[in-house]
């Protein structure tokens, strides 16, 4: 996969774009996973990502974690080149110091939480602003503290992740990223591996978030009716590329393309 | 000659015998555990030649025998300038030779974190060695320590071969009483009762509880 | 390399290939005997006596835990204590037999445990005798999961092999000892040996792997 487009050395606009997909595509030996993906989103924008399994819904979160390299195309975070630099006047692939620098502006919560077990939910959340941002400690508590107490977790701050069940873990897991401070957060089927009884005590968290901060959001999900509440944006991907993408209402409500309809179909049978 | 006149006339030597062998034992499981360390991390270098480098080692260390290469550290590195005195030449030789095996099971242990871990630390920002440090190895470690108590019950047994060149441990003593009174069962049967008792009674429940401390001190139980 | 004579490596290779053949024969022999009494001491743990139970699983973990040399030592100086003459070759193979059957024997014991308890239950379905249940169910199911064991334990028993040194079988080591005295040089022979150690047991190593491969897709598992 060559790089046949040009991309700027940054992205002007007023405000650019909180993230730019721009021509990526990425592929596992020769199973193609993104095809050229497009994908603009604004700053303070809550974008929900639905799509069949295996449709590289999840590969777009990991890319723009930096989790997975990119074959081809550029991502810009805030204007500026996250898997790429600039050099001598053009982008080059971006060394481990530049994606170091440029991580700091995003935020991921995983399916499966990946709190760290050797440490309190309070340390897990202190472990990013203390040995990252070298805060000291007792700010990076009286942050993390408030977190805590925001995701409703402040009781529970000195139990190890062993101690907590899979919704209390996530919870702490949206207050260790959120303790970062980033501008972008991603939330990758994060209800995916909870008990339904416990869903809603995280998607509340969630809920709450795009009502009282004005982050940008990035959400793979399965729950079709909270992606629906809560989002600006949809995009339905399908095989590799974005197949429909607008508000709610309409992806929901009226959609335009055939494969959408059969998704969405195929989803609310299974209700 | 009865096990008592035995005991009551051969104690002393037999005593500091084990004091030696003791002391053999914890000199070359430090360097042992640091060796572990530094190779097992460098087998999972990104780098060929650190890479290379720690896998000569271990194939080596593990691929020819621990009574080879302490003969060849007592006996052949002087050649070349290199002289030690027996006492260290025994706990060097055993504690890098055990260091080629811990440094597989502490790779193991890193390779035993779930992939998950890695990306957390990784999405925080955190750097690479700091990844490593504080959230992989206090993980690894808790997986691998059930291994090492087996690895430390090899290390005392290995020390058993530095009598070959005559550090006066435990096996070396057992050896010079039989030589001069060939009551072969009485001294024979004692020093493998003490090594025995070191490896059960001493060694097991101290990794043992290692083991438990280390899991409730990272609230991993 | 400095001081290296070629020569002289080549007037003592025709000895050093003689005592390899030792070494292989000991470890052959060896580890023949660790097979069979492996599996004695595995199932005598698994059988209806408590007492024999608890006594071969007592003994198991006291040859585990001491080291081969001192064993070597006691298998070979008390016979003829008691008028027993054993000649280096078996009390050498006795030592290291019963080391590693020890070894087996867990390996065994691993492998057994292994096999999931429903399949004890259909052979009971299918009013299966223990020793069928045994023959016909689970030991084909155990050797999959105990050949890794098994492969290193025969790695382990050629490298141990030099402790016999020590009581005049005359394997690699010895002889190297003994060419060393002979003609006051360390460096050839000394060397020589880890070099055919390294030969043997990293081409040993990698097939056994292959050989692991090959058995467990023959099963099909």
């Amino acid at each position: 996969m060559t790089q046949s487009f040009d991309h700027p050395l940054e992205i002007t606009g007023t405000p650019p774009p909180m993230v730019s997909f721009r021509n990526v595509c990425k592929a596992y030996g020769s199973l193609v996973v993104l095809d050229n993906l497009n994908l603009d989103i604004n700053a303070g924008e809550m974008v929900s990502i639905i799509g069949p399994s295996g449709s590289g819904k999840t590969t777009v979160l990991r890319m723009l974690m930096t989790l997975e390299q990119i074959n081809g195309g550029v991502i810009y975070v805030d204007g500026k080149p996250l898997t790429h630099m600039p050099k001598h006047g053009k982008l080059v692939p971006a060394n481990q110091r530049h994606l170091r620098q440029r991580r700091v502006d995003i935020g991921m919560c995983f399916q499966h939480f990946n709190l760290f077990p050797h440490m309190t939910a309070l340390e897990n959340c202190m472990e990013g602003p203390v040995q990252v941002l070298g805060m000291r400690k007792p700010e990076a508590r009286a942050r993390c503290e408030e977190l805590l107490e925001m995701v409703g977790m402040i009781d529970k701050k000195d139990q190890h992740p062993s101690r907590l069940s899979g919704g209390q873990q996530q919870r702490v897991a949206i207050a260790r990223a959120l303790a970062m401070r980033p501008k972008v957060m991603l939330f990758d089927e994060v209800t995916s591996a909870l008990d339904p009884e416990v869903i809603g005590e995280v998607t509340e968290v969630i809920r709450k978030l795009v009502s009282e901060h004005n982050l940008t959001m990035l959400m793979v999900t399965h729950q079709m009716g909270f992606a629906r509440d809560i989002s600006d944006r949809v995009c339905f991907f399908y095989g590799g590329k974005i197949e429909e993408q607008g508000p709610p209402s309409q992806i929901f409500g009226n959609p335009e393309r055939e494969r959408t309809q059969q998704f969405l179909s195929a989803v609310r049978e299974a209700i | 000659m009865t096990i008592v006149e035995f005991l009551s006339t051969y104690w002393p030597r037999l005593l500091t015998g084990t004091g030696v062998t003791i002391v053999q034992f914890f000199l070359a499981a430090f360097l042992g555990v640091a060796i572990s360390l530094v190779m097992g991390l460098l087998k999972l270098s990104p780098n060929r030649m650190l890479r290379g480098f720690a896998i000569s080692y271990i194939e080596f260390f593990r691929g020819t025998s621990l009574l080879v290469q302490l003969f060849w550290i007592f006996y052949v590195l002087p050649l070349f300038g290199v002289s030690i005195d027996k006492f260290t030449a025994g706990y060097v030789a055993v504690g890098m030779n055990i260091g080629g095996y811990g440094a597989e099971l502490v790779r193991g242990g890193i390779l035993s974190v779930r992939k998950g871990q890695w990306e957390a630390a990784l999405a925080i920002n955190l750097s690479p060695a700091k990844r490593m440090w504080r959230i992989i190895l206090p993980q690894a470690l808790v997986n691998m320590l059930p291994a090492w108590g087996n690895l430390m019950i090899e290390l005392l047994k290995a020390t058993a071969l530095v009598a070959l060149i005559s550090v006066p441990d435990l096996m070396f003593e057992a050896r010079q009483i039989n030589g001069s009174t060939f009551l072969s069962a009485q001294v024979f049967g004692t020093a493998l009762v003490i090594y025995y008792l070191l490896a059960r009674f001493m060694i097991t429940p101290f990794m043992r509880w290692l083991e438990r401390f280390m899991a409730r001190k990272l609230g991993m139980v | 390399m400095f001081d290296w004579k070629w020569d002289f490596v080549w007037e003592i290779m025709p000895r050093l290939l003689v005592a390899t053949g030792n070494t292989l024969l000991a470890a052959g022999a060896g580890y023949a005997i660790a097979i069979v009494l492996g599996l004695v001491f595995a199932l005598a743990q698994r059988g209806p006596s408590r007492l024999l139970a608890f006594v071969v699983r007592e003994l198991v973990e006291f040859i585990r835990s001491t080291p081969l040399l001192l064993q070597v030592f006691f298998v070979f100086f008390v016979g003829p204590q008691f008028g027993i003459r054993l000649s280096p070759w078996t009390s050498g193979m006795i030592a290291i037999g019963l080391h590693y059957a020890c070894y087996l024997s867990e390996v065994y014991r691993g492998g057994i445990e292994s096999v999931p308890r429903g399949q004890w239950e259909a052979s009971t379905a299918l009013n299966m005798s223990t020793i069928q249940t045994y023959r016909r169910v689970i030991i084909p199911q155990a050797i999959p999961s105990s050949l890794t064991g098994m492969g290193n334990y025969l790695v382990g028993i050629f490298k141990d092999t030099p402790m016999l040194s020590v009581i005049g079988v005359a394997e690699l080591v010895h002889t190297a000892n003994a060419i060393g005295s002979e003609h006051y040089r360390f460096l050839e022979p000394l060397t020589l040996v880890g070099l055919i150690f390294l030969a043997i047991s990293l081409p040993a190593a990698g097939l056994i792997r292959l050989l692991e491969g090959y058995v467990r897709r023959k099963l099909g598992m």
